[in-house]
């Protein structure tokens, strides 16, 4: 601007007199406002400059003299560039020194702006040119309104871009440009519906998004309800086993209504129940098992004895047809205990109610060697262990089972005592034992028997001993009572003691039995070798007395069938038949060795079996042959031992034998020994006690009768 | 509960029998003579046989029960004795 250069070379001139360059100016104003005002301002403003001509300095105004204030500068206007520099050196290496370039350009440019015009003539102008032709004849009317619009909105635009230096040229050219511009969007817009838009408003996309934040997964999952598969079939079987429960628990629930009424009795029996249940529970797994081992164990056996078991089952003895009535016994198994191996058996018997289990007890009948006793039970299915072990401190004489109480063995020992097992408790000790203080034998127990329980309806049997007593022991609330039934005195032998006391001899018992109807009667076999025939009713006196035989009685025993008839033998050697209404033995046979033992056939009143101290076993069949032995078997090695007693099974064809090394032997009795009557045809067999009767009848007649009427 | 180990022991002891073995009501083998594989072999078949077995016998006659069952073969024989929780296993060889 012209004004500010004038300005610079007033301000040069007067710079250091600026204070009064400025009065002047505002003089000439205030004249001129003078003349216009009234005198009233002048007045005021001659004041003003009053004060204002004593000089204002600013503070760091330099101090010149007025010789040095008068100084005049002379500054020349010129078209160089004071920006540009003027001592440009370039190095020349011709010359190889630094030469001043002469020339500098002064050219300052201000302001730069690409335009976007095009040479009419220039290719692309031309081209355009063609492109607008078309549409400008169209659009000129409508968009000459719009263009002067368009031009001052693009003036303003043009400006606010340029920059604050505010040239004019810049000025100029953006209107031009503008104008240009809005002449060339004339013709575009009529075109769009023939061609594409090209981007020709300069449009520019822009968007924006929001900020995506990363999507995570996050998942939860419950804990899968535990899922189990239970699969079934509905057998016939379960659906009876639930009703079997339910059943029960019915009948519970009744008896807990029953219980009411009686508490204390009710509460002893649980009580014992309970203390049951809890040992069964406090008890290891192993005892839920004891009986699967017991059946295991007789599975085993029965394998291992295989063929024993065929043949006790199965074999019969062809050969027997051949034999012409002779017999055989097969040995079957053969029981023995390793801690019976010194003693000896000295009583057998089988249980009435379970056909395979038998007892058999061991002692001594040594006199010297005395020690203790045992109480086994063996059953034919298992032959290798026995299923019952009792031991005793004394030795066992002689056991019987209890016939309706089959758990019930009564037992007598060599030192007198008498005692009853349980085979139901699980003690080895006797449940109920006799004592000096109750009254036990002085003398060895021979044999013990059941009776019939008494009319307290207390157990009670009868044992018979040496010391010629024969007592009756009944358990009376848990305790042995006894009683003296017969005292065995020997006729004829009552001896004059000292100061008049009557001493009685007594007879030594050794055998009895009972008979199986008549209730009172029984027989008794000695050591002199009599046999009494007794009453319960009587103590003091016999029925009736058997000069029998030689030496002691062994055993006697009652015909199972016949009612009259009994059997005794005797370690003279013989075995005798009798009749006890008559005096005199109906057979008598002798053995060549000591008779141990004597029993009756179960099956047939006319067989019965006999073992001898020498090993062998015989068997007759009266029947069949009145004098001899249908079989005579050595059954154990003859020298070294004896045979000691002889037990019929009642069911099966078998017999047990025992000896004194503690060894039970078990034989099957071959066909002959087992002969039943023949059936007579047309006629039906009578089988039965009363058929044997009659057949015992016969053969006794044919003995009786001759005898009768030889003592006639 | 002595009783039943000596029984157990017999039968061990007894002649001919190769192996015994005790599994419970799941089949899982509790007691045995055998090395473990031929062991958990023999109790999961026989459990199963067993179970069949039982469950023949029992659906013919509810009120009826297995009480052993014996397998014999050509080598030996096999003797099973159920009980209510458990299975007593016996592997034998019947002396011929």
């Amino acid at each position: 601007m012209p004004a500010k250069a004038g300005d610079r070379h007033r301000q040069g001139q007067s710079g250091p007199s600026g204070g009064k360059a400025v009065p002047p100016r505002p003089a000439k104003a205030v004249s001129k406002k003078r003349d216009e005002d009234v005198s009233t301002e002048a007045g005021e403003g001659l004041d003003e400059w009053a004060a204002a001509k004593t000089l204002v300095k600013p503070p760091d105004q330099l101090e010149l003299t007025e010789a040095e204030l008068k100084e005049e500068f002379t500054r020349i206007l010129t078209a160089n560039n004071p920006h540009a520099p003027q001592n440009i050196v370039r190095y020349s290496f011709k010359k190889r020194a630094y030469k001043p370039i002469s020339y500098v350009d002064q050219m300052a440019i201000h302001f730069s702006l690409n335009g976007n015009m095009i040479l009419k003539d220039s290719d692309e102008g031309r081209r355009q040119k063609i492109r607008l032709s078309t549409a400008v004849e169209k659009a000129s009317v409508e968009t000459s309104a719009g263009t002067s619009e368009e031009a001052e909105i693009k003036d303003e635009e043009s400006t606010g871009d340029t920059q604050a230096a505010g040239e004019e040229e810049t000025e100029e050219s953006g209107t031009a440009e503008v104008a240009e511009a809005a002449e060339a969007e004339e013709p575009p817009p009529p075109r769009v519906k023939e061609q594409k838009l090209a981007n020709q408003f300069n449009f520019i996309e822009r968007a924006s998004g929001t900020l995506n934040n990363p999507m995570r997964e996050r998942a939860c999952q419950s804990e899968p309800i535990p899922c189990k598969n239970f699969s079934t079939t509905a057998y016939q079987w379960e659906i009876y086993d639930a009703y079997v429960e339910e059943l029960q628990k019915i009948e519970r629930s009744k008896e807990k209504e029953k219980s009411k009424a009686q508490i204390a009795k009710r509460e002893e029996e649980k009580k014992k129940g309970r203390k049951l249940t809890s040992l069964e529970s406090q008890s290891d797994d192993i005892m839920k098992i004891s009986k699967a081992a017991k059946i295991m164990e007789r599975m085993v056996n029965q394998n291992t004895f295989d063929d024993i078991a065929q043949d006790f089952k199965y074999f019969e003895d062809a050969s027997d047809e051949y034999r012409d009535q002779q017999g055989t016994l097969l040995p079957l198994w053969k029981f023995q205990y390793d801690k019976t191996k010194r003693l000896a058996v000295t009583a057998i018997s089988w249980n009435p109610k379970y056909k395979d289990l038998f007892a058999v007890g061991y002692g001594s009948y040594d006199f010297m060697k005395q020690g203790q006793g045992m109480l086994l039970l063996y059953t034919m299915k298992n032959p290798s262990f026995p299923e019952y072990v009792f031991s005793s401190e004394s030795g066992i004489m002689c056991l019987d089972f209890h016939y309706d109480h089959s758990y019930l063995v009564a037992v007598g020992f060599y030192d007198g005592n008498v005692a009853i097992y349980n085979l139901k408790k699980a003690t080895s000790q006797p449940s109920y034992k006799s004592s000096a203080k109750s009254g036990k034998h002085t003398e060895p127990v021979w044999q013990v028997k059941w009776q019939k329980d008494d009319m307290d309806n207390n157990l009670n049997f009868f044992s018979v001993s040496s010391d010629g007593r024969i007592v009756s022991w009944t358990l009376v609330k848990n305790e042995l009572v006894h009683t003296d039934v017969i005292k065995l005195s020997v006729e004829g032998t009552t001896v004059q003691g000292p100061e008049g006391l009557q001493l009685q001899t007594l007879g030594c018992g050794t055998s009895f039995d009972f008979h199986k109807k008549i209730d009172y009667l029984f027989l008794v076999g000695t050591e002199e070798g009599k046999i009494y025939k007794c009453s319960k009713c009587y103590s003091s006196q016999f029925l009736d007395v058997f000069e029998a035989h030689h030496m002691a009685v062994d055993s006697v025993s009652w015909n199972p069938y016949h009612l009259k008839v009994f059997i005794s033998c005797s370690s003279d050697w013989t075995v005798k038949i009798w009749d006890h209404t008559i005096k005199t033995p109906m057979f008598i046979y002798d053995l060549n060795s000591a008779v141990g033992d004597v029993a009756w056939a179960p099956y047939s009143s006319t067989v019965f079996a006999a073992v001898t101290t020498d090993g062998k076993a015989h068997v007759f069949d009266l029947s069949i042959n009145k004098y001899e032995a249908l079989c005579t078997q050595l059954v154990v090695a003859k020298k070294k031992n004896k045979i000691t007693h002889i037990q019929f099974n009642p069911v099966y064809p078998v017999v047990i034998i025992g000896d004194e090394r503690g060894h039970v032997t078990s034989l099957k009795l071959s066909p002959n020994l087992r002969r039943m009557p023949k059936e007579k045809k047309g006629q039906e067999v009578k089988k039965g006690p009363e058929v044997e009767i009659a057949k015992l009848d016969k053969l006794l007649n044919l003995v009786r009768e001759p005898e009768s009427k030889a003592e006639k | 509960m002595a009783e039943v180990e000596e029984t157990l022991k017999r039968i061990q002891a007894h002649r001919g029998v190769v192996a015994t073995i005790v599994v419970n009501a799941e089949g899982i083998p509790i007691r045995t003579t055998l090395d473990n594989s031929t062991t958990v072999q023999y109790a999961g078949l026989l459990h199963q046989l067993t179970m069949k077995a039982r469950s023949t016998v029992r659906d013919i006659d509810p009120q009826n029960d297995l009480t052993f069952l014996r397998i014999r073969s050509k080598k030996h024989e096999i003797m099973v004795a159920p009980d209510k929780e458990y299975l007593l296993i016996v592997i034998q060889n019947p002396c011929e």
